[in-house]
């Protein structure tokens, strides 16, 4: 393993920013474009946002966001010990939100999916959910449809 | 996240400047919906111009703002996207529904009925 990194934060909202900016900061040393530092930006944001919104329901938790690179590949994994997923197949349906009342657009893991290369989730109920992203560097962007 | 409310006509202007995230948005859509309340005012615009991050918390409060101008009949526009933004607008398929436009200057018109040429 070439380098790595390991964040542990309480889930609180205002760690959302700090989150993506350091797994940002951790990533420029592979050399990546401003798009591909945006689009890990985006993802792991939707991660954390998750972790605090869905894993602890905005109660008070932790998260453990932990980053290694192999050359240009980054992996991402963002944990948390919360209530976990009953059904993942629906949870990562684009504009399927099991909160609407908090005005959720449902968009989550459709984002994490589009911005990264890889994107797994392993969830149990009541004990919490790890979603792991990977992103590979210097890939040459797919042609538009 | 700053925000700033200009009202022109029956359109709030919110001229936001950061990274609208989930926490920027709790804050944001407080804001905004007290000053519909007290202003009065019938559409919505928002102005993306300095806003260099976006997630889908961002979509969350457009949407919802959405549902509530529309719901008094009013319209919720868009302007200064930048390419990120704009296209995760798109993947949401918020194009639909919020009238999406280059500048405040091309929203305002458009908001009146307005077309260049």
């Amino acid at each position: 393993m070439d380098n790595y990194m390991k964040l542990e934060l309480p889930s609180k909202s205002q760690n959302e920013a700090f989150a993506r900016i350091v797994v940002a900061a951790f990533a420029a040393q592979a050399d990546p474009t401003l798009d591909e530092i945006s689009d890990v930006k985006t993802a792991v944001s939707e991660a954390v946002t998750n972790a605090v919104i869905h894993g602890y329901e905005n109660k008070s938790g932790t998260i453990v966001v932990s980053a290694t690179l192999q050359g240009r590949k980054l992996e991402v994994t963002v944990i948390d010990y919360g209530v976990g997923i009953e059904d993942l197949e629906q949870a990562r349906m684009p504009l399927y939100t099991s909160k609407p009342e908090l005005e959720r657009s449902g968009m989550g893991f459709t984002i994490m999916e589009n911005f990264m290369d890889e994107c797994d989730v392993i969830s149990e109920p009541g004990k919490g959910t790890t979603v792991r992203m990977v992103k590979i560097f210097g890939k040459k962007e797919p042609a538009e449809a | 996240m700053e925000v700033k409310f200009v009202r022109v006509g029956s359109t709030l202007i919110v001229r936001m400047a950061g990274e609208l995230d989930h926490h920027a948005a709790e804050i944001l859509r407080t804001k905004i919906d007290a000053k519909l309340k007290r202003e009065g005012v019938r559409d919505l615009l928002f102005d993306f111009q300095k806003v260099q991050f976006m997630d889908s918390s961002g979509l969350g409060m457009v949407l919802g703002r959405y549902k509530l101008v529309s719901a008094q009949g009013g319209k919720v526009l868009a302007c200064g996207l930048n390419p990120r933004v704009k296209r995760i607008f798109e993947m949401a398929g918020l194009q639909k529904r919020i009238i999406i436009c280059r500048s405040e200057e091309e929203a305002l018109r458009e908001h009146r009925g307005e077309k260049d040429g």
